[in-house]
């Protein structure tokens, strides 16, 4: 099997396993978990950072630089916006 | 090898984070444990990264790295921590738009970089990777301004599926030029401009109150994007990240129409309301709008032996949630047994009211879904509803003439008296009338619903 294949593999079971991760969420918990998987998406920011790294002149770079803040903001907004929320989730006291 | 298995790691992080979420006594844990795989596979990208010529990354390129993420860290971490809770979902469209800009920017410098284009899998990534990005940082960015209040009519003009489908075909010929092998920026460039208009185009043809869809649905079109990011650049925790998030996107968004019991494409291709006002108008009930004093509503609420409280948008828009908790806390003390009824697209998004209600102290297992409460309505002896309107309007259930017909509402009216606080005799967010305003068992109770709750608290307190 070749590398491409492999990988290809994994992105089929990968698009099963969030199906199944998130089957039977209570509706109660929809808003944080958009908000929970809208940072783990901010991943992308690996892509910005490998990207800039390759950039070759200014064009580039300034795109880059970009990418870089666009994902870092996903990644800690994302993640913090979301902690923010959950914890307000208490039970009685 | 090293790099690989931190990245494994990470991965296998964002699974359990992601499973732990979908639980409300694990959720916050999930999203620390997500995090957590974030950090790694950050830190262990860092030996990875290497020039176009694949020597050593310069020094300027560092300081613009770790520049970069610390703005990004700034501007994000500000928005996280001032964002008003009831302004939640745009903060969510902006990271999304955020990521989907960022993956179509990563998409198109790849693209620049010759080397790599032979193979024709890296071409296709590159290409649904800058698409999907762009359509999803466009879209966002109308989402974003339609919660806000602007155009959040629905847009539409003649020949608009024309006009769309024409830019979705002139995108694909593009693609197809590029993936033959014509390595031209330029035409990349056209691409990406092609597809900021289309992101433009979809959403602005969807209301206001359908934008939680929206952004749950450009969410995993971000997932997607990052996706095929990580087939270009041979990236595995990127896949499976964004392959995760691509398919949970997608369940959630079906959960989110099955909530308000309306098919994901009627959301995406109709303009919600089309169905005119004319006709519902007709159907109207008859009957008169009898409003009520404060001191005679908290007589009712404290004599009552069962009250169900249904909470709506408006009671966040008046910042009253402290106040309702108040009031529930004082009933309580006086015997009364108190619940609050949560509609699952309450507020602006599905779950955005608990979120709200969690805010201000009220203990999750006080809060009852719709689908629980409503065989019970018909022993509630008063049903408390604050700033809420549609989803407890019975043309729901009774005029299919509606464009609501056919939504699950809060069966308010089965209940022996109903309360409705309201600013005005106003519509709800789906512009239309409500018929139990009229019904013999309902008071109304004008006025600022923080103002009102307050006087309600001292005159329960009081009596």
């Amino acid at each position: 099997m070749t590398v491409e294949m492999l990988i290809f593999v994994i992105f089929v079971l990968s698009i099963f396993l969030g199906f199944e991760l998130i089957s039977k969420v209570p509706s109660m918990l929809h808003t944080p978990l958009m908000s929970g998987t809208n940072a783990i998406h901010g991943i992308i920011l690996l892509g910005g950072m490998l990207a800039l790294a390759e950039a070759d002149g200014f064009m580039q770079y300034t795109a880059g630089f970009v990418a870089v803040v666009l994902g870092s903001a996903n990644v800690f907004g994302g993640f913090m916006v979301t902690d923010r929320m959950l914890q307000m989730f208490k039970r009685k006291k | 090898m090293i790099t690989s298995f931190a990245f494994l790691l990470a991965s296998v992080l964002f699974i359990i984070g992601i499973k732990l979420l979908a639980s409300p006594k694990t959720a916050r844990r999930g999203n620390l444990i997500a995090g957590a795989g974030m950090v790694l596979a950050l830190l262990a990208v860092l030996p990875q990264l290497h020039d176009s010529h694949g020597e050593g990354v310069s020094l300027l390129k560092w300081l613009l790295i770790f520049a970069g993420i610390l703005l990004g860290l700034v501007v994000g971490a500000a928005g996280a921590y001032k964002v008003k809770m009831t302004a939640m979902p745009q903060m969510v469209a902006l990271f999304n738009g955020a990521g989907g800009g960022a993956a179509a920017l990563v998409a198109a410098i790849e693209f620049a970089h010759p080397t790599k284009t032979s193979s024709l899998v890296f071409v296709i990534s590159m290409l649904c990777a800058a698409m999907i990005g762009a359509v999803s940082l466009s879209g966002s960015i109308i989402a974003f301004f339609k919660l806000e209040g602007h155009f959040d009519k629905p847009v539409t003009y003649p020949a608009q599926q024309l006009l769309n489908g024409l830019l979705f075909v002139i995108s694909v010929l593009l693609a197809l030029t590029m993936a033959a092998g014509s390595h031209s920026m330029v035409l990349m460039c056209l691409f990406i401009v092609i597809a900021l208009a289309l992101g433009v185009l979809m959403v602005m043809p969807i209301g206001g109150a359908d934008m939680p869809v929206v952004i749950s649905l450009l969410n995993s079109f971000t997932g997607l994007a990052v996706a095929a990011d990580g087939f270009a650049i041979n990236n595995v925790a990127m896949i499976i990240a964004g392959t995760l998030v691509g398919s949970s996107g997608t369940l959630l968004t079906l959960a989110m129409c099955k909530a308000m019991n309306r098919p994901v494409t009627n959301v995406l291709f109709s303009a919600f309301g089309k169905v005119d006002a004319t006709a519902s108008a007709a159907g109207a009930a008859t009957g008169s709008v009898k409003s009520v004093q404060a001191d005679e509503a908290a007589l009712l609420l404290g004599m009552a032996g069962r009250v169900v409280i249904v909470p709506g948008y408006g009671l966040a828009v008046a910042q009253a949630q402290h106040q309702v908790r108040q009031l529930a806390d004082e009933l309580a003390k006086k015997g009364v047994e108190v619940s609050f009824a949560i509609h699952p697209v309450a507020g602006r998004m599905p779950g955005h009211m608990n979120v709200l209600l969690a805010e201000a102290d009220v203990p999750y297992d006080q809060l009852i879904e719709m689908e629980t409460i409503n065989p019970e309505m018909d022993r509630v002896d008063v049903c408390l509803i604050i700033g809420a309107n549609d989803v407890v309007n019975p043309a729901a259930h009774e005029d299919k003439s509606s464009p609501i017909y056919g939504m699950p509402i809060i069966e308010a009216e089965k209940a022996g008296t109903v309360i409705v606080m309201k600013r005005s005799m106003g519509k709800g967010f789906a512009g239309i009338e409500n018929a139990l305003f009229l019904r013999d068992n309902c008071r109304m109770l004008f006025g600022d619903a923080k103002a009102s709750l307050q006087e309600l608290v001292t005159l329960v307190k009081a009596g």
